[in-house]
């Protein structure tokens, strides 16, 4: 068994435009490893959706991608305000986000379903005023 | 690997590279590396893009592609201009004085790309009805990108749409109808010549798709066309009524003209190399507006803006405005009985396979040794992507050393520190 790589990134909350590059970056590097085309889109879009969300509700945060030869760990992590209610904030639709973010496109409510859709496990752990870590699991 | 066997279209001369850098950073695969002085490219990364010929100052870099000559050895020369081609001249308020031209220049006949793109657009709007195909439905007219996505996009391989480009669908029609004038010919007296704006319809020809050959025989490019023309070309009697196209077809010459074709607004078309990968890595996000078809030209403004053309591509796109002015929408219709199935002759079976081309090894566990060697020289190089090395980045050259093609004395930087 080879030693696990990791991807570090910072996500930065300040620069929306910014929003979305760990996500490319990830792809580009699972592309080079060889890993399945497909299983490579469903890291990319739980990635990039977690990512959005960082900069949307929690000024950014740190995505660590652990490449194993047998699964892929994404874990999101941020000190932002927290989900107060993780079963509403599953449902597909329901968002906070403000009318300025909606109207970039973004807000849909698409953000954790897809990220649970697109990956085999998610876990998410969050308090209240203290930050949210979004830990997912893809098998290879 | 098939890599090693595509024949390419953009070569370089060794005596005039000065082994400048700006080839190197303006590369969208990341294909060239300057050693020895002078740049070397990549051939199983090369997309045939043109922008190192568009950039090199030096006129290093040029597209291989056939010569006017080279038509001699054919009895019966059939020439196909692409629509860009008409936007080339200026003050042209007629495309009969271009296709006369060609008649002028040798061509027994003329076949109009821009005919064959409006029964193309006419069947692409029967294929997106088609049950069963995967959307949103990528055009597979531009080379590039269909190499691109072979390339690096292998998701998105089963969206590209298997109807042949406009090209490969005229060079078929225009065999049949001279051989229906001509019965005398015999196959291997017809030449078809493509008079291209891009190389990489070129190394289309030469190397076709998976399993599909072309029926083009020579390409030529659309500059060298240009000059033998504008002698040649009659602007002041009257020439015979030629042009069987209309808006449609020449529409197909700018960015966006394939796409408007479709009369259904659920479409993207993007433009120049840059904003086609940007937008392939959107699709694969799922980061795009629900739409039925995307078109994608490699060139700036689309193919007018190709590194064969003559005149700047805003400039060829407004002459090209006003050519069409005055055109019907289309001169060609299927009859309901022709919308009732797609042609074979308009199709192809297969595409490219994946060749993965930024693959580090088969075995995972060595891939994954590697980058974790390339991620430790990383964050010893300086990462100020001098190109000094060679390669167009520091990245790049720590997977240059991993892989065996470098070492870390190149980095002049280093070196001078004294690392």
């Amino acid at each position: 068994m080879s030693e696990p790589l990791i991807f570090h990134f910072d996500v930065d909350g300040e620069n929306f435009a910014s929003a979305g590059q760990a996500s490319t970056q990830v792809k580009k590097n699972l592309r080079q490893l060889g890993v399945p085309a497909a299983t490579i889109r469903r890291v990319s879009i739980a990635m990039y959706e977690g990512e959005i969300n960082m900069v949307i509700h929690a000024n950014g945060g740190t995505a660590d991608v652990i490449v194993n030869e047998d699964y892929i760990e994404i874990i999101l992590a941020d000190k932002g305000p927290g989900i107060p209610n993780i079963e509403q904030a599953m449902q597909e639709g329901f968002s906070t986000a403000t009318d300025q973010i909606r109207s970039l496109g973004f807000g849909a409510g698409m953000g954790l379903p897809n990220m649970k859709r697109y990956t085999d496990t998610m876990e998410i752990d969050t308090m209240v005023g203290v930050g949210t870590t979004i830990t997912m699991y893809v098998y290879l | 690997m098939a890599s090693s066997t595509y024949e390419h279209s953009v070569r370089l001369d060794v005596n005039k590279c000065t082994g400048c850098t700006t080839c190197l950073r303006r590369c969208p695969t990341e294909a060239i590396r300057i050693s020895d002085g002078h740049a070397i490219i990549n051939e199983a990364r090369c997309i045939d893009c043109g922008e190192c010929i568009r950039v090199c100052q030096n006129q290093a870099k040029r597209a291989v592609v056939g010569r006017l000559e080279d038509m001699e050895r054919f009895r019966y020369k059939i020439a196909l201009p692409a629509p860009s081609l008409y936007g080339q001249f200026d003050n042209l308020d007629d495309v009969d004085y271009v296709l006369d031209g060609l008649l002028r220049i040798g061509f027994d006949d003329v076949f109009e790309v821009s005919k064959a793109a409006e029964l193309v657009s006419a069947y692409t709007r029967q294929y997106l009805k088609t049950e069963g195909i995967r959307l949103p439905v990528i055009s597979s007219a531009c080379p590039v990108v269909v190499r691109l996505i072979a390339l690096r996009f292998p998701s998105l391989n089963d969206n590209v749409m298997h109807m042949l480009p406009p090209m490969e669908v005229a060079a078929t029609l225009a065999r049949k109808r001279a051989k229906e004038r001509h019965p005398e010919l015999a196959d291997e007296e017809i030449g078809v010549c493509f008079i291209s704006p891009c190389p990489a319809k070129a190394s289309y020809v030469k190397n076709g798709f998976a399993d599909y050959q072309s029926s083009v025989d020579v390409v030529i490019s659309m500059s060298d066309v240009y000059f033998a023309l504008i002698s040649k070309m009659s602007r002041e009697s009257e020439v015979e009524m030629m042009t069987e196209s209309g808006m449609v077809g020449i529409g197909w010459a700018t960015s966006g003209g394939e796409a408007t074709a479709l009369f259904n607004d659920e479409y993207l078309a993007a433009d120049g190399i840059e904003n086609v990968i940007n937008v392939l890595e959107q699709i694969e996000n799922d980061n795009i507006p629900p739409v039925k078809f995307i078109e994608l030209d490699a060139c700036t403004a689309g193919c007018v803006g190709g590194v064969l053309t003559v005149q700047n591509p805003f400039i060829a796109k407004t002459r090209l405005q006003s050519l069409r002015r005055y055109l019907p929408v289309s001169k060609n219709f299927l009859s309901t009985e022709e919308q009732q199935y797609i042609p074979e002759l308009y199709l192809f079976n297969e595409l490219p396979e994946y060749e993965p081309m930024t693959l580090l090894s088969r075995n995972m566990a060595e891939s994954m040794r590697m980058m974790a060697d390339i991620q430790r020289l990383r964050n010893m190089l300086p990462g100020i992507d001098c190109g000094a090395c060679g390669a167009p980045s520091c990245h790049a050259l720590a997977e240059d050393i991993v892989k065996g093609n470098a070492s870390l004395q190149d980095c002049k930087i280093l070196e001078k520190q004294g690392g």
